[in-house]
């Protein structure tokens, strides 16, 4: 548990080197950064808000990577299931019903499984790396969404932006209180989160998965076929990143547009290593991650500061956490002389 | 017949980026070390190679500051990867989200301007020849460095010693360890160099290629280039041709929009995204082929017992 935490201090000492080097002072900037945001009630909901997706998309993913399945993608599949659940929000005959935002929920699932299915398929059957198709994948996605909000999708009333028509009530979670954003969707990553440390701390397929993660010679001597890990770990992130998609459009957007995601996708990659992959620690990681993003936008908008600091910082805190990975696993001692 | 020469020269010159950023990860790759960060180390050099230009430097040092920005991002990765042993996936991908981060807040003052493009050279008396002289006598030096850079890969790693220490250690670092030579040195000046290449990609992007600043302006090339090295099986000659292919690619699409095919832009926009998925494929499929080229440590930490 150590080695996150030790690479969050570095982070934040790079950080404010960084502020520093820039002529803002650094303390008041971390301050601004990492505090600020979550001096009220608003900014404790946009926390959750961002810390939800991010959550749910890296327990899907960690299961996946326990087994060495790589997907990198999940920002494609998340694209992907919030498609399929807007479709189904646009256009289920009664905008009214019950059962439309279960049903969403649903299509987000199918979706981010299809759009993963895919390099499950290829990996499983067709020997080709999942890293590679899972990437081109998202570049695809995102070409797809472009065209349905510019073309097909386009609200006739929306004065030619490209965005689709507003969902109707029944198909949005209600917000907690309308004067915050923050939904029922949190509930999803809740559930998912259990499932997660269900799935891995206590099913059998999940010490099969983690066993052929880590030693695949043994795992297929057990008679666990390599393929299986190959679709569950694949298609686990494709539902997660799905319906993380879907409580998007159906919670804080409303309706597609070109860009629905600031990077949930690939920031959830570093959400599942710094919680070790495991759920418990995917929750902080998560919760860490969402700060970054909300500082990130804070310092935007107070001082003028570019929001690109929080892919920099993303960057810097997985660095040092695979760094700090090996000083604990290679744990450092003097070894006495002429030994 | 001009059409044909604006494909054809469109072609090499789309490809020129993929050969460099490729060409430096094969490289990077026979030494049985896997940087997935091209992406990142790309964005960086387009970055600063912009950054120089607007800076009122001269277009060579701009070039050089581009692959310089991409051999200091891969000296992260390196040491990482190197010396801290880490699992080169993890490290690879924070270099790709590190590298945009870093690039986009470089570029948040560049503006929307376009800068002169590196010119291009006529080559005295070639240039006029009909037909040949426009299809190969008339583009900027970069691109034919890239062919430079192609022979002299090639000649390095198959005609000379250093070559053979370098796919040695990429086969079998203990062995070559064993034999007394340097694997973590030499692993880090193979990092290194395909740094400086996937550098040298990113400033081609953003001073001749597309001459202004576009926040993630590479939109995958690194990847694609990664994808390249796979459908090459290791081998420079295939790097070369499949370059050429994406390139192809490129220049077709962007025809096809031009020409306003009755497609929508954004399925010729996938295109090369797409191919790169067939390509993958097929040369799956292969996997005699695979296990013959593939550097047998390849992503595997190595850490010489003392």
């Amino acid at each position: 548990m150590a080695a996150p935490v030790v690479a969050t201090g570095l982070t934040l000492v790079v950080g404010s080197l960084l502020f520093a080097a820039l002529g803002y002072d650094p303390l008041a900037t971390l301050q601004a950064f990492f505090i600020a945001p979550l001096n009220s009630l608003n900014g404790l909901s946009e926390w959750l808000l961002k810390a939800s997706p991010l959550i749910l998309i890296a327990c899907g993913l960690a299961v996946g990577f326990r087994a060495n399945v790589w997907n990198i993608g999940a920002e494609g599949q998340l694209i992907v299931g919030a498609i399929a659940a807007c479709g189904v929000g646009l256009f289920y005959p009664n905008p009214e019903s019950p059962i439309l935002l279960p049903l969403m929920v649903l299509a987000g699932a199918c979706g981010g499984m299809a759009w993963a299915a895919i390099p499950a398929f290829l990996r499983a059957r067709m020997n080709t790396n999942e890293i590679l198709v899972t990437l081109m994948l998202t570049y695809i996605a995102t070409l797809l969404l472009s065209w349905l909000v510019h073309g097909p999708w386009r609200d006739p009333a929306g004065f030619n932006y490209p965005q689709t028509a507003l969902l109707s009530a029944a198909a949005m979670f209600e917000p907690f209180d309308y004067a915050y954003r923050l939904n029922a969707s949190v509930f999803i990553t809740v559930v998912a989160v259990f499932l997660m440390w269900l799935f891995t701390d206590r099913s059998f397929l999940g010490y099969k998965m983690s066993v052929s993660g880590a030693a695949p010679l043994a795992a297929r001597y057990a008679g666990f076929r390599e393929s299986s890990a190959v679709w569950i770990g694949l298609l686990a992130g494709g539902a997660a990143a799905g319906v993380a998609g879907m409580a998007e459009v159906a919670g804080p957007l409303g309706q597609l547009s070109p860009q629905i995601s600031p990077g949930y996708g690939f920031a959830a990659i570093i959400v599942a290593f710094i919680g070790r992959l495991n759920a418990f620690g995917i929750v902080l990681g998560g919760l860490l991650m969402s700060l970054l993003f909300l500082g990130g936008e804070a310092v935007q908008m107070n001082l003028g500061l570019s929001a690109a600091l929080t892919r920099i910082f993303q960057g810097i805190l997985l660095f040092f956490l695979l760094a700090a990975d090996f000083f604990i696993f290679y744990r450092l001692r003097r070894i006495p002389e002429h030994a | 017949m001009d059409l044909f020469i604006a494909i054809f020269t469109g072609t090499i010159i789309a490809a020129t980026p993929l050969i460099f950023a490729a060409l430096g990860e094969l490289v990077v790759e026979k030494s049985g070390v896997l940087n997935l960060g091209i992406e990142g180390m790309m964005l960086i050099g387009a970055a600063f190679a912009f950054w120089a230009v607007i800076a009122g430097l001269p277009m060579p040092v701009a070039i050089l500051a581009g692959a310089l920005g991409g051999a200091a991002a891969s000296l992260l990765f390196g040491v990482l990867a190197l010396t801290f042993l880490t699992n080169q996936y993890a490290a690879g991908l924070a270099l790709a989200i590190f590298g945009s981060g870093v690039s986009a807040f470089l570029g948040r003052n560049f503006g929307s301007a376009p800068i002169d493009a590196l010119d291009r050279i006529s080559i005295p008396f070639l240039s006029d020849i009909p037909v040949i002289g426009p299809m190969f006598f008339r583009f900027d030096p970069m691109v034919y460095f890239a062919i430079v850079m192609f022979a002299v890969i090639s000649w390095f790693l198959y005609r000379t010693k250093g070559g053979l220490i370098l796919r040695t250690i990429g086969e079998s670092p203990e062995t070559a360890h064993a034999i007394g030579y340097p694997v973590i040195r030499i692993r880090y000046l193979a990092v290194l160099f395909g740094g400086l290449m996937a550098g040298l990609a990113g400033a081609y992007l953003s001073v001749a290629y597309t001459p202004l600043w576009v926040e993630n302006m590479t939109a995958g090339k690194g990847w694609i280039s990664l994808a390249l090295v796979v459908f090459a099986t290791w081998r420079p000659l295939r790097v070369l041709l499949g370059a050429w292919l994406f390139g192809g690619m490129t220049i077709l699409q962007l025809q096809g929009q031009a020409l306003g095919i009755a497609v929508p832009s954004e399925l010729l926009s996938a295109l090369p995204y797409l191919a790169t998925i067939v390509v993958l494929v097929i040369i799956s499929q292969n996997r005699q082929m695979l296990a013959l080229h593939f550097p047998a440590s390849l992503a595997k930490p190595f850490r010489p017992a003392t």
